[in-house]
């Protein structure tokens, strides 16, 4: 069977909910949907061991109590098979949906770079733990080294102390001049500078990146490279994310133009395509407050609410002022194009090591060889690493999405005009 | 207050545990065998990696996007 909705909105974290808030009182019929159990994206991610902050709890009450606002949680966007329409997968059911305009909030997630022993039990993203963390995982007491790049570094740390964790370390690869030149400009975003006192750790160390996580069959320690010496830390856990990218598949695949690895838009936060938005960490890393007012943006000028839309471009070049110190100062260094050894894996689905890319001149000819990309992740986190460590451009991505049941393909049946 | 089954072990976990938690409760925390043989357990934590696919009541999931629920099985070995 299919749905409509006049006003798809794809992720609900900060930009998803904020569009939504926005676009409510015009729109006739809006679907909200995140492949994620809850709302609230990954930095207001609510569980047993979250702390949630009063504003997210009240924009997500406010907006689930919109009654135009329909929700869809656990739910994941699996093909485009026709204009205008996508083929949806939840736990239970596969749909159509099909939309008059549609805002993609699909957020970002963390670059995770190969280094031996990567694949150990025992690490995680930094973000990544940080999301374990709120959803239960059990840290009491653990022993905990966070590294790679960026203030979520920071929030990661606070969220495992705050569970009862020992952070042992925190190794931050941008130099101590990139972090200080970042601090002084702080104070132009009070709120931010007050966030980074709150979150300060004495365990945090400038121009230090891991080299290796050490153990057999799951971590037992980390060696890292600590202002040119190398040390070695026994720790539980290794969190390590060298910051944030865009998540830009869905906008490729519906033909958006894609500039510096983001989805493109206008001032009106439009893309390149009619009737297709895009908000928040998709369009380029910057944070929940630059999110919260792209996504009012977005949502405003969906539904032609052109004045309101426009009022709000002020608050969003203050806070695009932010996002570009931030990545100016997190800019990574160019020696961890180096950590991973020739029998290091790169792709984790498909267990392809370094060794196999090695000599290829692009992804196309590197995944054909070798499989790498080819596996359940479709390339997500091994497509973005040799990116970064080769400079090749993945393709852009065609259906299925993600891993889907049968029963949800069968559904194309049903797809108009096909 | 769910109560699963982890590997046909019974485990109980707080309300609103993801499945990814339950498995370093009630596990060691790995989720899958790689193809080459080596365990592995959750990597990225937020639905992108696939690192902590799992069988739940005999289908593929997500484990790091999958809430706890009463009466789940929950399989880590193929």
């Amino acid at each position: 069977m299919n749905e409509h909705a006049n006003l798809l909105i794809i992720g609900a974290g900060p930009a998803g909910l904020s569009a939504a808030l926005a676009a409510a009182p015009r729109a006739k019929r809006i679907v909200l949907l995140d492949d994620n159990p809850l709302p609230g994206g990954q930095i207001w991610r609510d569980g047993p061991q979250a702390k949630v902050p009063g504003q997210a709890r009240r924009l997500r009450e406010q907006v689930l109590a919109c009654a135009n606002v329909h929700w869809h949680s656990s739910t994941r966007v699996i093909a485009n098979p026709a204009p205008n329409t996508l083929l949806l997968e939840n736990a239970e059911r596969g749909w159509q949906i099909d939309y008059d305009c549609v805002i993609l909030c699909t957020g970002a997630r963390e670059l995770l770079l190969p280094f031996p022993g990567w694949t150990l039990p025992g690490v995680t993203g930094a973000g990544g733990l940080q999301a374990l963390i709120k959803a239960g995982l059990p840290v009491r007491d653990q022993g905990i080294v966070i590294a790679g790049s960026g203030p979520l570094l920071l929030a990661s740390a606070a969220t495992a102390k705050s569970n009862g964790a020992r952070v042992l370390r925190i190794a931050e690869q941008a130099s101590p001049a990139a972090i200080a030149s970042f601090a002084a400009q702080l104070p132009r975003w009070p709120h931010k500078l007050l966030q980074s006192i709150s979150l300060f750790d004495r365990q945090y160390r400038s121009a230090s990146h891991v080299l290796a996580a050490l153990g057999r069959d799951r971590l037992e320690g980390v060696r890292l490279k600590q202002n040119g010496k190398v040390v070695e830390i026994a720790c539980d856990r290794l969190a390590c994310g060298f910051g944030l990218i865009p998540n830009i598949q869905l906008a490729q695949a519906l033909g958006c133009a894609v500039e510096r690895q983001a989805v493109a838009v206008d001032s009106w936060q439009a893309t390149s395509q009619p009737c297709v938005y895009a908000a928040g960490e998709c369009t380029g890393f910057g944070g929940s407050e630059r999110a919260l007012v792209e996504g009012a943006i977005a949502g405003h000028a969906a539904v032609g609410n052109r004045q309101a839309a426009q009022r709000l471009w002020h608050r969003r070049a203050r806070w695009q002022g932010f996002a570009n110190a931030l990545n100016t100062a997190f800019a990574l260094d160019p020696a961890l194009k180096s950590l991973a050894d020739s029998d290091t894996l790169v792709c984790r689905c498909e267990d392809v090591p370094y060794a196999a890319l090695t000599g290829h001149s692009d992804w196309r000819q590197a995944k054909l060889a070798s499989r790498c990309g080819m596996g359940a992740c479709q390339g997500r986190i091994c497509g973005a690493a040799t990116e970064h460590l080769f400079g090749w451009q993945p393709s852009a991505p065609r259906p299925p999405f993600s891993p889907a049941r049968i029963d949800t393909l069968l559904c194309l049946e049903h797809t108009r005009d096909a | 207050m769910p109560d699963l089954t982890l590997d046909g072990r019974p485990l109980h976990v707080a309300a609103g545990t993801s499945v990814a938690a339950a498995l370093a409760l009630g596990g060691d925390g790995c989720s899958r065998t790689s193809v080459s043989g080596q365990r592995r357990a959750p990597l990225c934590g937020m639905g992108i990696c696939q690192e902590c696919r799992v069988s739940i009541d005999g289908r593929r999931r997500l484990a790091c996007q999958t809430l706890c629920r009463d009466g789940m099985q929950v399989e880590t070995r193929p």
